[in-house]
């Protein structure tokens, strides 16, 4: 049953081959085992999984399944879940009890997804390893030595290890797609503004956007359809008709026009990173597809401009951390100022702790221009770069990582080279398009992703694109050993 | 860009975190290292580009003036550390 997608699990439900209670149960068992030592989890919320799979159970047999009802989730715990545990993996929230949903949860509640638990992830989404969390690090699934990539690491490593069938994630400057190419799986960043960040923890607004970490693209295309939508009740979500995601899935690749930057296969790439992706842009030709040689001039310039705008958003939006009205609160202040700098010190992990230091330094008097003010104009080229390609070409590929998953405690003493494995992935959020990532291969046994990035809003085209790849592949369809065949 | 001792205990104060005196070369030598990447922009010319805040060039968005949430003090003090009588608690700031 797990080896099941999520479109061949809503077929079976429906048919009544099985129901959402036995479903539920399944996944349950395989996060505790064989699942529990990759600590994939921070809450296992099972009483809730349970009523909710029975409640969808009863929807069905009233006659008011859609085509989600009764398929189990695993859930990031950055989104708000009312009544339960939303730790953003740092110990600032391990006593936070959230008292409302987020749109996200709320849409997928509504569809009648089943809730199993919230996913391990870098504390406050800061990080590409998941070793920053507060919970202790996740394991990458194909080999329990590597990191499973982050920050969304969590989610990406339990869909992998199919202990869910499908998890949600954030990106703010790969958290999607670098844990899903780490992990084997299925990523999608939609373009930002398409899913409300309402009730997701903020880390950098400009940049942040949730999205689906899945198997398989049409998978992703279910579920985005309905994550997606305008909301209210966040100021940068784009009114913009949903369309059915799945409808184009089908559609050939055949003179689909691939854009390959010259600057995303040069120095850097491992080898064994280049030869898989090199064997799916092949596949691609083999599909139709037209190989177009392009350049992202000012890409290099990706990495130094997220690390000021990134953080120096963080450093605005984590103020709210004060000890006061929730989270965390020190032993004993001596005074108000005592209260919320022992709180935030002794709340906040060390990368979380570095990254709102450098975001104070660079809003600071006196360095604002050189280092924001100048941030947002490299954004702008970045920006510039991109519009410019999509005048040649429907879509842009490249490596989502510029390496396999590398072992736990590799590069935890040196946060610059941490940095350098969302190389690729960086440009995307400063742009503000979508993003995805598919398995495409193996290289000394860790998985490897292929990113495709499309122009504003054209998730749809991603989502084709990638279905076609997987018709005639089965990289999406391999289960890391170790968690086949266990139970049941 | 080499921050000193001085400069990390400033930041940290501006930051309102309480980092340990025994901390502060590791954090002098972390972010300076970022510093040294973060500066990498300034081999490109900017002179003239308009800074982009944001993916899209929309204004915010204004709704009416109008109350549309109830009241739910006591439900969001849950998660509160320390309250009484519907009011946040913190060391007394007036003597």
């Amino acid at each position: 049953m797990y080896s099941k997608t999520v479109a061949e699990l809503s077929d079976g439900l429906q048919k009544g081959e099985f129901s959402s209670e036995e479903l539920t149960r399944i996944y349950l068992d395989r996060i505790n085992n064989p699942g529990e030592d990759l600590n994939c989890f921070i809450s296992i919320t099972a009483e809730l999984a349970m009523d909710a799979a029975r409640a969808a159970d009863r929807s069905r047999s009233n006659g008011k399944a859609g085509p989600l009802t009764g398929i189990p989730i695993a859930h990031k715990d950055i989104f708000c879940t009312e009544g339960v545990k939303t730790s953003c993996g740092s110990r600032m929230l391990d006593n936070f009890i959230a008292p409302y949903s987020a749109t996200v949860i709320q849409r997928l509640n509504s569809a009648g997804m089943v809730m199993l638990g919230k996913t391990n992830m870098d504390e406050f989404a800061m990080g590409s390893s998941n070793e920053t969390s507060h919970y202790g690090p996740v394991k990458n699934p194909w080999d329990t030595r590597a990191v499973p990539g982050g920050s969304s690491g969590g989610s990406a490593s339990a869909v992998a290890a199919r202990l869910a069938p499908i998890a949600t994630g954030t990106d703010t400057g790969g958290s999607i797609r670098q844990p899903a190419a780490l992990c084997g799986i299925t990523g999608l960043k939609p373009t930002y503004g398409r899913v409300s960040r309402y009730g997701m923890i903020a880390f950098a607004s400009s940049l942040d956007q949730a999205g689906p970490m899945t198997r398989t693209a049409e998978d992703a295309a279910m579920v985005l359809t309905a994550m997606a939508g305008f909301d209210p009740r966040d100021s940068t979500c784009v009114d913009r008709e949903v369309p059915d995601y799945t409808a184009g899935l089908d559609t050939p690749v055949k003179g689909l026009k691939i854009g390959l930057p010259g600057e995303f296969f040069g120095e850097g790439l491992d080898s064994g990173v280049a030869d898989a992706v090199q064997a799916a842009l092949s596949e691609y030709e083999k599909l139709g597809a037209e190989l177009i040689d392009i350049s992202l001039p000012n890409s290099g310039l990706s990495v130094p401009t997220y690390y000021v705008v990134a953080p120096a958003e963080c450093s605005s939006n984590l103020s709210r951390f004060d000890g006061v009205r929730f989270g965390y609160r020190c032993e004993n202040p001596k005074d108000l100022e005592d209260l919320y700098k022992r709180s935030r010190g002794e709340g906040f992990g060390e990368e979380v702790k570095r990254r709102i230091m450098i975001g104070t330094y660079a809003l600071s008097a006196g360095y604002y221009d050189a280092y924001y003010l100048k941030a947002q104009q490299c954004r702008r080229l970045i920006s510039d770069d991109f519009r410019k390609a999509y005048e040649k070409v429907d879509v842009i590929m490249g490596p989502t990582a510029p390496s396999v998953a590398f072992n736990i405690g590799e590069k935890t003493d040196d946060p610059v080279s941490m940095y350098l494995s969302d190389i690729y992935t960086i440009a995307v959020n400063l742009a503000g398009l979508p993003g995805m990532s598919i398995p495409v291969g193996l290289a000394d046994g860790r998985p490897v992703g292929l990113q495709i990035i499309g122009n504003y809003f054209e998730e749809p085209r991603l989502l084709n694109v990638a279905h076609q790849y997987q018709l005639v592949t089965d990289w999406h369809q391999q289960i890391p050993p170790g968690f086949a065949d266990a139970i049941p | 860009m080499s921050l000193d001792a001085a400069e990390v205990v400033k930041i940290a104060h501006l930051a309102r975190l309480a980092i340990e005196e025994k901390g502060i070369p590791d954090y002098a030598g972390s972010l300076s290292s970022i510093l040294d990447l973060v500066e990498q922009m300034g081999a490109v010319d900017t002179a003239g580009v308009e800074p982009m805040a944001h993916p899209f060039e929309l204004s915010q968005r204004l709704r009416p003036d109008e109350v549309t949430e109830t009241n739910q003090r006591d439900h969001f003090m849950k998660n509160a550390p320390r309250v009484e009588d519907g009011l946040f608690l913190v060391p007394q700031v007036i003597e």
